[in-house]
């Protein structure tokens, strides 16, 4: 191919460029950390079973959200728990979880997700 | 054949570059008013759309006068509009994907857009709104390329496109029309509240349009090798003054209707407009300018002396433009929420960061104007044998 | 006594005890739920009516006003293009203008009209929301506030004949001295209304400005109950509402 050389140089170029953020992460050793959310609660169970709740918590407020807004529904049956809970992030999860320091940002901010829940949600207040 | 529009010469770049930094400071402006909210504008409570909801409004009618370029030609075959059709496609898609940037702008949860996809609503006229302008953006994206395509490789385009292009005609009119429902189903707005506002915005828009086009036309025909025809501009002229006609007469029949009846919900927001109210003068002047522009053009585009004459042409159409550019979108807009449904009179005016954006947001239509042009001058210049070129220059001096 | 207001207060009483008296105990435990026993205030077509005699009692009243915005987090804005408000004064002129004559009594021309979203059984703003953002909820024909769907397009604040919504300009926070914990804020860049105090009427409370108002000039209640206050009030008093000509159907009716 004509300038099969400049070609060549250019792709080789943009491919480092774009993955920068992962070789440059990977490099610097920062993509290891062991998330070590403080529990502080001392009910046996979240209102699902542990390892649900860390990969689906969203999908759960997610649809809490739409229940409570939409339909009027704010009971939920956990059956972890064996029992009735109301559907809400400030009055139920926060409840169990108030250090948001500890619990929800250990995770959140090494993972670079900003959830956007509090800038309507109040945040707990911690250690005041 | 997209290629072409990135080579041209010192003019065009320098034209390029000139958009392209209005572009990044409109886009600047836009981080400012997403950091700090739309409060950044001159928005208000009462007066909660303005300038960039005004902007999509007129933008929509240049949209949907592309048909007028498309109807004659390809349910009527009128031979002269064959070289300004693909114009009249690209300064759709331009000002389509001007009017959705607009309302981008306006919206005060961006992010969330795809909301009107994810819960689609038809009881609401703006996602059918979004619905039709997607669409024709799709449509005149589809054909411009195709016919175009085929001329640049000198063949007849192929079949399918026809009911394609057959489609675009009434979606034009729909979209303009959709637009229109959007004002006038509102009860609590009665400026709006009127059966011809929809005629009026097609009215408008078939005014506007062409006479845009004439004005590119003319453009590009100083620019490069091609031309249009005279034929195509000077209809092109006359259809922009029928447009203009229609327009004018359906403002009147409002203006009657407001201040004969005199029902205070009515006049007052043409009082506001036109003499002021609780003191707020404002939209005044260019109430005055617009119709003053408006029997300007008139005088000048009604006489074929002035009409065909193509430097007086030219006054006439960018007066046109520009009364229309008023009245159909900062005074309708902004007069139909003053006075408020409470009867407060709050005034309006663009600010700063709100112009810039809007500033912005036309570079961006016309470098897509300009880029797609681009396109279209060079097939034809390529095409076009050398002598046929200068038979036309010389026709159109001696006429 | 009504029946109705015993009701209240005894549920009201309850809540509060049993959330406070929570705290007290774990702080970090679930937090109870009095709602779930029942307390839950429920009804077919929630209404309100407002007699004007009793409300301009006291010059200059802000009670309901101020007690709804303290509840919902209502930011104050001072720039008034920006400002929020649910529920505020508007005057006879401005709140019935097509029912002012030159000779309408000076007492009711000044006298201070509260006003806030009507909750139309027939809403536009409903029609025209692109999301179904906001949305009359069939359970008790609230028209609600979707905050999470809102796109912040403001079509509703075009639609609504009576200037109920406001639209959040800028970040409300900023212009909020103390929050409310058990209630969100909203965020900029979406419209927000009275929401007949939904939350409240869950846990068994009556809307906030008609707790706060000490005149009892607002009554609250479910129109499809015969029984009901408003019903009461309705049928024994001559009353209007905002703009009946435009077929909303606003369901806050107002004793002149």
């Amino acid at each position: 191919m004509y300038d099969g050389g400049k070609i060549i140089a250019g792709l080789i170029l943009f491919l480092i460029l774009i993955t920068f953020p992962i070789w440059w992460n990977i490099a610097g050793g920062t993509t290891d950390f062991e998330a070590d959310p403080k529990i502080v609660t001392t009910e046996k169970s979240c209102i699902y079973e542990k390892e649900y709740m860390t990969t689906h918590h969203m999908d759960v407020l997610d649809d809490w959200r739409d229940r409570v807004v939409r339909d009027d529904v704010r009971a939920f049956h956990s059956d972890a728990l064996g029992r009735d809970v109301e559907m809400s992030l400030s009055h139920t999860c926060m409840s169990c979880h108030p250090n948001k320091s500890e619990f929800c940002d250990e995770c959140h901010n090494p993972m670079g997700v900003d959830p956007y829940c509090w800038d309507c949600h109040v945040e707990p207040k911690e250690g005041k | 054949m997209i290629d072409k529009a990135f080579v041209g010469s010192k003019k065009y770049w320098s034209w390029v570059i000139i958009l392209l930094g209005l572009i990044g400071i409109g886009t600047l402006a836009y981080l400012y008013q997403f950091e700090n909210g739309l409060g950044v504008t001159g928005l208000s409570r009462d007066v909660t759309w303005g300038f960039y909801i005004a902007q999509f409004t007129f933008l929509v009618g240049v949209a949907a006068s592309a048909v007028m370029v498309v109807l004659p030609y390809y349910l009527h075959n009128y031979k002269a509009f064959g070289k300004v059709t693909i114009l009249g496609e690209f300064v759709a898609v331009g000002a389509v994907i001007m009017c959705m940037t607009f309302i981008f702008v306006d919206m005060g949860s961006p992010y969330r857009i795809l909301n009107v996809f994810l819960h689609p609503t038809p009881h609401s006229l703006m996602f059918w709104d979004t619905v039709s302008l997607f669409g024709y953006l799709v449509l005149n994206a589809i054909i411009s390329m195709v016919s175009l395509g085929a001329e640049r490789k000198g063949i007849a385009p192929p079949k399918w496109i026809k009911p394609i292009i057959y489609i675009s005609i009434p979606w034009a009119i729909s979209i303009h029309t959709v637009t229109a429902f959007l004002y006038s189903g509102l009860a609590a707005r009665p400026f709006w509240m009127t059966a011809v506002l929809a005629p009026r915005f097609l009215a408008s828009a078939f005014a506007a349009g062409p006479a845009l086009l004439c004005i590119l036309c003319l453009i590009v025909r100083k620019v490069s090798k091609f031309d249009p025809g005279d034929q195509a501009i000077r209809n092109l002229a006359k259809i922009a003054t029928y447009g203009m006609i229609v327009n004018v007469f359906l403002v009147l029949m409002e203006v009657f209707t407001a201040f004969y009846s005199d029902i205070p919900e009515h006049l007052l927001h043409f009082k506001f407009l036109y003499v002021g109210l609780d003191g707020n003068t404002t939209l005044v002047p260019w109430m005055w300018l617009s119709a003053a522009l408006a029997v300007f053009s008139l005088i000048l585009m009604i006489n074929p002396k002035t009409r065909n004459n193509f430097k007086t042409m030219v006054v006439g159409c960018i007066a046109i433009f520009f009364s229309l550019w008023i009245d159909k979108g900062l005074a309708m807009v902004v007069g139909g929420f003053t006075p408020s449904p409470l009867g407060e009179v709050t005034g309006y005016a663009p600010t700063f960061p709100e112009l810039l954006i809007s500033i912005g947001i036309y570079a961006m239509g016309a470098l897509i104007v300009t880029g797609l042009y681009k396109v279209a001058i060079s097939v034809r210049e390529h095409k076009l044998p050398a002598k046929m070129v200068v038979t036309e220059k010389v026709a159109s001096e001696t006429a | 006594m009504s029946n109705d207001r015993r009701k209240f207060l005894k549920v009201a009483g309850f809540a509060t005890l049993a959330v406070t008296g929570s705290r007290a105990l774990g702080a970090a435990n679930l937090a109870p739920t009095p709602w779930l026993k029942g307390g839950g205030l429920e009804a077919k077509r929630w209404a309100m009516v407002i007699d004007l005699k009793k409300c301009h009692q006291q010059e200059g009243c802000t009670k309901c006003m101020d007690a709804c915005h303290l509840e919902h987090n209502v930011p104050k804005i001072e720039i008034k293009k920006h400002e929020i408000k649910w529920i505020w004064k508007e005057s006879f002129h401005h709140a019935f203008h097509e029912q002012e004559h030159e000779h309408t009594p000076e007492s009711i021309k000044h006298s201070p009209i509260p006003v806030l979203c009507n909750h139309c059984d027939n809403p536009p703003c409903v029609r025209v929301c692109p999301t179904e953002a906001t949305f009359k909820r069939e359970s008790d024909g609230i028209v609600m506030m979707d905050w999470h769907r809102c796109i912040g397009c403001r079509y509703c604040v075009v639609g609504c004949p009576y200037g109920a919504r406001s639209f959040n300009w800028e970040d409300p926070r900023e212009h909020m001295d103390d929050i409310t914990e058990n209630f969100p804020t909203r965020m900029k860049g979406v419209v927000e209304k009275c929401t007949f105090c939904e939350t409240r009427l869950r846990k068994g409370l009556p809307p906030a400005c008609v707790e706060a108002c000490e005149y009892g000039a607002l009554t609250f209640g479910d129109l499809d109950d015969p029984d009901s206050e408003v019903r009461k009030l309705l049928e024994s008093n001559y009353t209007i509402r905002r703009k009946p000509q435009l077929g909303t159907e606003p369901q806050v009716y107002y004793i002149v």
